[in-house]
């Protein structure tokens, strides 16, 4: 590594720190309905929602009819979805004259993108059209990230009110974390990234005639609107089939640098709006920390994996899969920072990574993308965590678990539970009968333990709406496409349901004011223990699993077994 | 049925907001202020394209530097890698071929240590940057196949270093040459 490598890194870190208290204000003022800047510029569009809806903003609603109005508004999306991708070759805006897409596939991606997970078993530039991608795609990049936004603050209404059953309004949520935070910062965003190279227009696909003498075919297309979104939504869903690798998706070192920064820049500056909203900025800079903590462990084993030299390729700086412009540090910073966040954008490609560097990948998305995790989503994953951490802490003290004045019970450690559960169940359960069957083995790239780990990646990211992959996996067959829809929704709803409930449960709680005998929630003993629950809990679940991969994979390369 | 006809509702106004007037908005910013970047940053030479300038291509004339291997072969549709794990024996076998061969192409001292992108293939398939390194191994080819006098050398060499791009801001990503562009510039040495 090189002086400029870690001043990258340190810059990354510095930033994120320094603009969490920024935009975490902002986001307190916006989602509390208080004055802020934006309001004058946007609270016409806000106002004009509500109208065009019949919709009162102030009238709450119970835990239950929250979560129906955001199944349906989501069902509508997918099926929306799948219907212009089953029809595709009948809309306009198709100047390549993609055809229809098949079934099974329309239904993959409608649910990776109405999950927030956008794993694309399609290749952007040859299947989908403009049409798609834009009315599409892009719309489910900005409401299947507003969605998580809603599901985190009717967590904190539950955490910070008493004696009450109403946890919100979820179309308020909606409106005003689509119009306040991702569409201005989506906006500004875009057009950088379009001063940095990247492609926008709606032309189409041009054909150079190379120096060699031959057609190259260009891809064109309204990406970098696409694109930003997809980095600040944590989404992740490329426009072209390389990702973010791609010179159109990701033209220079800058572009790739903001990519970066953008993906952790809500989800971080939510920890602290977080702290602001249940009335102590302490206990949201506690979450940022055991975080950031994770984040920097990740990134250290990830960095030294791949700057290693090991028995097959010997010293040889590891580029397979990477970009000259990124070089080794920023494909590893990237890769650590998608797979934390949940977003599975990628700038190289991670079945290429050593071993050790591609199970840093997949154990961050093990541990349910709580390292800062998906927009909305990471931090409700984290409160999953605390609540366990907590009832853990109350058992090892016998004291009644408590958090932040409400008591715990075993109502909401149950539904912690299952929402812990439903993600690792199908994992492991997907992952084991795909690497049994013919039809899930057939789609392997890698032989030897790098073809388990493809599959274990494969489902890994659906469970935790990532979206990246180890992409020499010829997913787009009828079973992956439908077992791993099946399994991207266990892992957004089987987790977005039972937090909603705990939410409308501790909605209705007395709080406690705090005593000496309080459990602190807010020292660095607790962040201690958090980080332990999340490596047992979420980790140990895998190790059986890992071992048969990347683990075993990483002790046959250093003695020079390949296969 | 209310839920219902609000969630039909509240979809159709996000569908324009952000899937209509969004994507136009942004489009008719970018046409605007960076129109060339916005669509493609083409190379046109006599009304005809040939190429992008962030789109690397495949070179395989003596009289051209060549680019890093590509798994898709610079054919844009689709892009992507080899997606081959280090224990693959297929990526083994490919490094070390490739290695004869550049080597070979170069006629280079079988010691010569290569740089390893020009041995492991890109992400893209489509990147269009080498190292400097790489560019200086095939300076003696390239002068060598192009009949170039010392002064004409002198000029080849000018073009890489106008053509090596430092990190960005001085603190961005890494030092690189963009091989197409340095191709066409050398096609003007006289």
């Amino acid at each position: 590594m090189t002086t400029i490598d870690v001043f990258q890194i340190l810059l990354f870190i510095a930033l994120i720190i320094g603009l969490t208290p920024i935009l975490g204000n902002y986001m307190n003022k916006v989602f509390a309905g208080n004055k802020h800047f934006m309001l004058p510029v946007l609270g016409w569009l806000e106002k004009l929602c509500y109208k065009f809806i019949k919709v009162n903003p102030d009238e709450e609603t119970n835990w239950k009819k929250y979560a129906i109005g955001l199944l349906m508004f989501n069902l509508i999306g997918f099926v929306f979805l799948f219907l212009i991708q089953i029809f595709q070759a009948y809309l306009p805006m198709n100047p390549a004259h993609l055809t229809n897409i098949s079934w099974h596939s329309a239904f993959n991606t409608a649910v990776s993108f109405m999950t927030n997970t956008n794993w694309q078993g399609y290749a952007g530039e040859t299947t989908m059209s403009y049409f798609v991608q834009m009315i599409g795609l892009t719309v489910q990049n900005f409401v299947s990230a507003a969605t998580g936004i809603a599901v985190i603050l009717a967590v904190i209404r539950g955490i910070s009110r008493k004696s009450t059953d109403k946890i919100g309004n979820f179309w308020t949520d909606l409106c005003r974390s689509t119009i306040y935070v991702l569409l201005p910062l989506s906006i500004l965003f875009s057009i950088v990234l379009v001063g940095q190279g990247m492609v926008q227009n709606f032309n189409a696909y041009e054909t150079a005639h190379t120096l060699k003498g031959i057609d190259q075919t260009l891809p064109m297309g309204p990406a970098a609107s696409q694109i930003a979104i997809k980095q600040l939504g944590t989404n992740g869903g490329g426009f072209f089939n390389a990702n973010s690798a791609h010179p159109f998706e990701n033209p220079t070192p800058f572009s790739n640098f903001l990519q970066i920064l953008v993906i952790f820049l809500i989800p971080a500056a939510l920890t602290y709006t977080y702290g602001k909203m249940v009335g102590s900025v302490r206990q949201g800079w506690c979450i940022f920390t055991a975080m950031l903590i994770l984040f920097i462990a990740g990134l250290s084993i990830s960095l030294y994996a791949e700057y290693s030299s090991n028995a097959v390729i010997g010293n040889l700086s590891h580029m397979e899969g990477k970009e000259v412009r990124f070089g080794v540090a920023n494909s590893v910073l990237f890769s650590v920072v998608t797979t934390d966040a949940s977003c599975g954008a990628v700038n190289a490609m991670h079945d290429s990574f050593s071993p050790l560097a591609g199970m840093v990948c997949i154990i961050n998305m093990m541990l349910g993308e709580i390292i800062f995790g998906g927009v909305g989503a990471g931090l409700y994953g984290m409160v999953v965590f605390i609540i366990l951490t907590v009832f853990i802490a109350g058992l090892m003290v016998g004291r009644t678990p408590e958090y932040l004045g409400k008591k715990i019970g075993a109502f909401e450690v149950q539904m912690a539970i299952i929402a812990n559960l439903a993600t690792s169940f199908a994992i492991l359960v997907f992952t084991a009968w795909a690497a049994v069957s013919s039809y899930g083995l057939s789609g392997l790239n890698n032989a030897g333990p790098h073809g388990f780990s493809e599959i274990l990646y494969a489902f890994t990211s659906a469970a935790g709406n990532n979206g990246s992959a180890f992409a020499g996996l010829n997913a787009n067959t009828l079973f992956y496409n439908l077992s791993l829809g099946v399994v991207m929704l266990i892992g957004r709803f089987g987790v977005i349901i039972p937090v909603l409930a705990i939410a409308g449960s501790l909605a209705k709680k007395n709080i406690t004011p705090s005593s000496v005998g309080t459990f602190r929630t807010d020292n660095w003993l607790f962040i201690g223990l958090l980080i332990g629950v999340i490596l047992i809990v979420g980790g140990l679940t895998y190790f059986p699993a890992l071992s048969l991969g990347p683990i075993i994979e990483h002790l046959l390369m250093n003695n020079g077994i390949i296969f | 049925m209310k839920t219902l006809i609000i969630s039909l509702k509240i979809f159709l106004f996000f569908t324009i907001l952000t899937g209509i007037l969004y994507p136009l908005f942004i489009t008719g910013i970018s046409q605007l202020i960076f129109p060339a970047k916005a669509n493609g940053s083409l190379i046109v030479s006599n009304n005809k394209i040939i190429g992008s300038e962030l789109i690397g291509q495949d070179f395989d004339s003596i009289i051209y530097f060549t680019s890093r291997p590509s798994a898709v072969a610079y054919n844009p549709l689709p892009s992507g890698g080899s997606n081959y794990g280090l224990t693959n024996k297929k990526l083994k076998e490919t490094v070390s071929e490739r290695k004869k061969q550049f080597i070979a192409f170069n006629q280079l001292d079988s010691l010569t240590e290569i740089p390893s992108e020009m041995l492991f293939a890109s992400a893209s398939g489509l990147d269009p940057h080498i190292s400097f390194k790489a560019a200086m191994l095939q300076v003696d080819r390239i002068v060598k196949a192009r009949n170039f006098n010392d002064f004409q050398k002198q000029k080849l060499l000018q073009c890489i270093n106008k053509f090596t791009e430092e990190p960005q801001f001085l603190c961005f990503g890494e030092q690189r040459v963009n091989v197409l562009l340095l191709n066409l510039e050398i096609d003007k040495i006289k």
